[in-house]
């Protein structure tokens, strides 16, 4: 589903990502690790053409994401769900209108944005604060929603980078079981982030991350 | 048609919950308005200033007496042709007699004059109005030519006052367009930084949202899903500020025509309220154009990612 070919990403001076080379198939559950700086944001973002890599290419499916003009791009945006470690939320729109602006960016109709929100904010235990604007929310909550707004079109990938980042081990753990969850339904899901009670807790692929290369790729971790 | 729907009320949501920021553009587009509004006024003041100056302007033909009506009407006939000329009105000798006798009336030796000649020793005239004060010289020159006097008329035509008020035109004339330059390059100082002015506020509204444009473009929106509400709520700047300052401009104008008349030379209340749809108009529009276009190119540098 996603083929990472001979990528390299190099700023003034650093280097983010060096001749990485990694295949994701359909379904997975895969995630990255390492420390901050070691490459896993980078990794992530060039799937969404987010960043430029400076040498080697990006496939999603049999397209090259860096290849695609600004129109095929938002459309391949739309294939995937994104979730941030300080969530992106929208802070001027209510917790319902989060979600109902990532169905409107595809096209979806007022009926179908009435029905499936608070379907969706139900499955993240969200019901209760769907008029709720972002900054009157919890941290846990705030990612749920997030999560939500992720998944509403059914996108063919989750990309998490650093789901966990700011959450106590409570909000932690649901929000890696919504994820498991998603992935079980047949959703990709890749995670990235540097906890490892995290990937302990989903017991999945795990690829590891140093300075920029890929140092372990642990299909089945435990 | 629902997409332009979800723009209109996202862009109109935007404005309601922004209030401060809100509030800060409204207030600067206002000014922006209220220059451009005060400069159609003082337009009007100057305009209507000048076209005194020029009504009081004009040149006098003076035919001898005695000089045939017939050439006299066959010269103002030539002269109207003239593209230059305004219009031209005769004074026959006997109405010039009248007023200069009703002019002197109490001067009892410029009376006693006249009734020892006996006759009218004024002659007809034809006071000549052109269009514009730059002309007169045109048209002195075409009374000079041959083409006006190949019927005859040098012989008729006493003297043209043109050349002893030539000083005085000219100079008028070069008052009247160096105030209209002026005027112009004042208009354009003012609107300019007005704009940019206004500009570089919504673009720091903007600038604030930056990070929530970058999140719309990656949940998929489309370039005109997120750009149009910033629009929307450029142009309920611009509307809204145009009512406000429509609104307060009203009692600003009553005043200036109660007390500032006279000063003016023209009423400012029904200057304003008789061109009021004309005023309206050019304000909405500046409003809206203002608050559209600054909103569309200020996401721009955001969107092309």
């Amino acid at each position: 589903m996603i083929y990472f070919n001979n990528v390299s990403k190099v700023y003034k001076d650093a280097v983010a990502l060096d001749d990485v080379t990694v295949t994701i198939t359909a379904g997975e559950f895969v995630s990255i690790v390492g420390h901050s700086g070691a490459g896993k944001t980078t990794l992530t973002k060039m799937i969404l053409a987010d960043t430029i890599p400076t040498d080697g290419t990006v496939f999603f499916e049999s397209i090259d994401v860096h290849k695609l003009k600004n129109k095929d791009l938002t459309k391949l945006r739309r294939r995937i769900g994104m979730v941030f470690q300080d969530f992106k939320l929208l802070p001027n729109k209510t917790a319902f209108e989060n979600i109902a602006f990532a169905m409107e960016a595809v096209g979806k109709s007022d009926e179908e944005i009435a029905s499936d929100v608070p379907h969706v904010l139900e499955l993240v235990d969200l019901s209760h604060r769907m008029n709720h604007f972002p900054k009157q929310l919890s941290g846990g909550e705030q990612q749920r929603l997030a999560i939500a707004r992720a998944i509403i079109n059914q996108p063919e990938l989750i990309i998490a980078d650093e789901p966990t980042g700011n959450l106590d081990p409570i909000n932690t753990h649901e929000i890696v079981q919504i994820l498991k969850k998603i992935n079980d339904l047949g959703t990709t899901v890749i995670l990235a982030t540097h906890n490892k009670g995290v990937i302990d807790a989903i017991g999945k692929r795990v690829i590891t991350m140093e300075n920029g290369k890929v140092i372990r790729d642990t299909k089945h971790h435990k | 048609m629902t997409e332009l729907k979800r723009i209109i009320k996202a862009g109109y949501v935007n404005f309601k919950r922004n209030g401060s920021v809100s509030f800060a553009a409204v207030l600067q587009v206002m000014n922006t308005l209220a220059v451009i509004l005060l400069i159609v006024l003082l337009q009007a003041v100057l305009y209507s200033a000048l076209d005194q100056i020029r009504n009081k302007v004009d040149i006098t033909i003076y035919f001898n007496t005695g000089a045939p009506e017939e050439k006299i009407m066959l010269l103002k006939s030539s002269l109207e042709k003239l593209p230059e000329v305004d219009r031209v009105s005769f004074t026959s000798a006997e109405d010039n007699f009248k007023s200069f006798s009703k002019l002197h009336s109490e001067d009892y030796s410029t009376i006693a004059a006249l009734d020892e000649i006996g006759i009218n020793p004024l002659g007809a005239t034809l006071d000549v109005k052109a269009k514009e004060i730059s002309q007169y010289e045109n048209i002195a020159k075409f009374m000079e030519s041959d083409n006006a006097l190949v019927v005859g008329t040098s012989s008729i035509i006493y003297k043209i006052n043109y050349y002893q008020n030539k000083l005085v035109i000219e100079r008028l004339n070069s008052i009247i367009s160096g105030s209209q330059r002026l005027g112009f390059l004042l208009t354009l100082y003012l609107v300019i930084s007005s704009i940019i002015i206004t500009f570089n506020i919504i673009r720091l509204t903007i600038f604030f949202t930056k990070e929530e444009i970058s999140v719309m473009r990656l949940v998929g929106a489309s370039k005109m899903r997120v750009r149009g509400p910033f629009m929307v709520e450029g142009a309920l700047y611009g509307i809204v500020a145009t009512i406000v300052i429509l609104i307060i401009f009203a009692p600003a104008t009553a005043w200036l025509g109660k007390h500032m008349t006279d000063f003016l030379g023209i009423n400012m209340y029904n200057y304003y309220l008789s061109n009021f749809f004309q005023i309206f108009a050019i304000i909405l529009l500046s409003g809206i154009l203002l608050g559209v276009v600054s909103s569309f190119l200020a996401v721009r540098r955001y969107l092309n990612k």
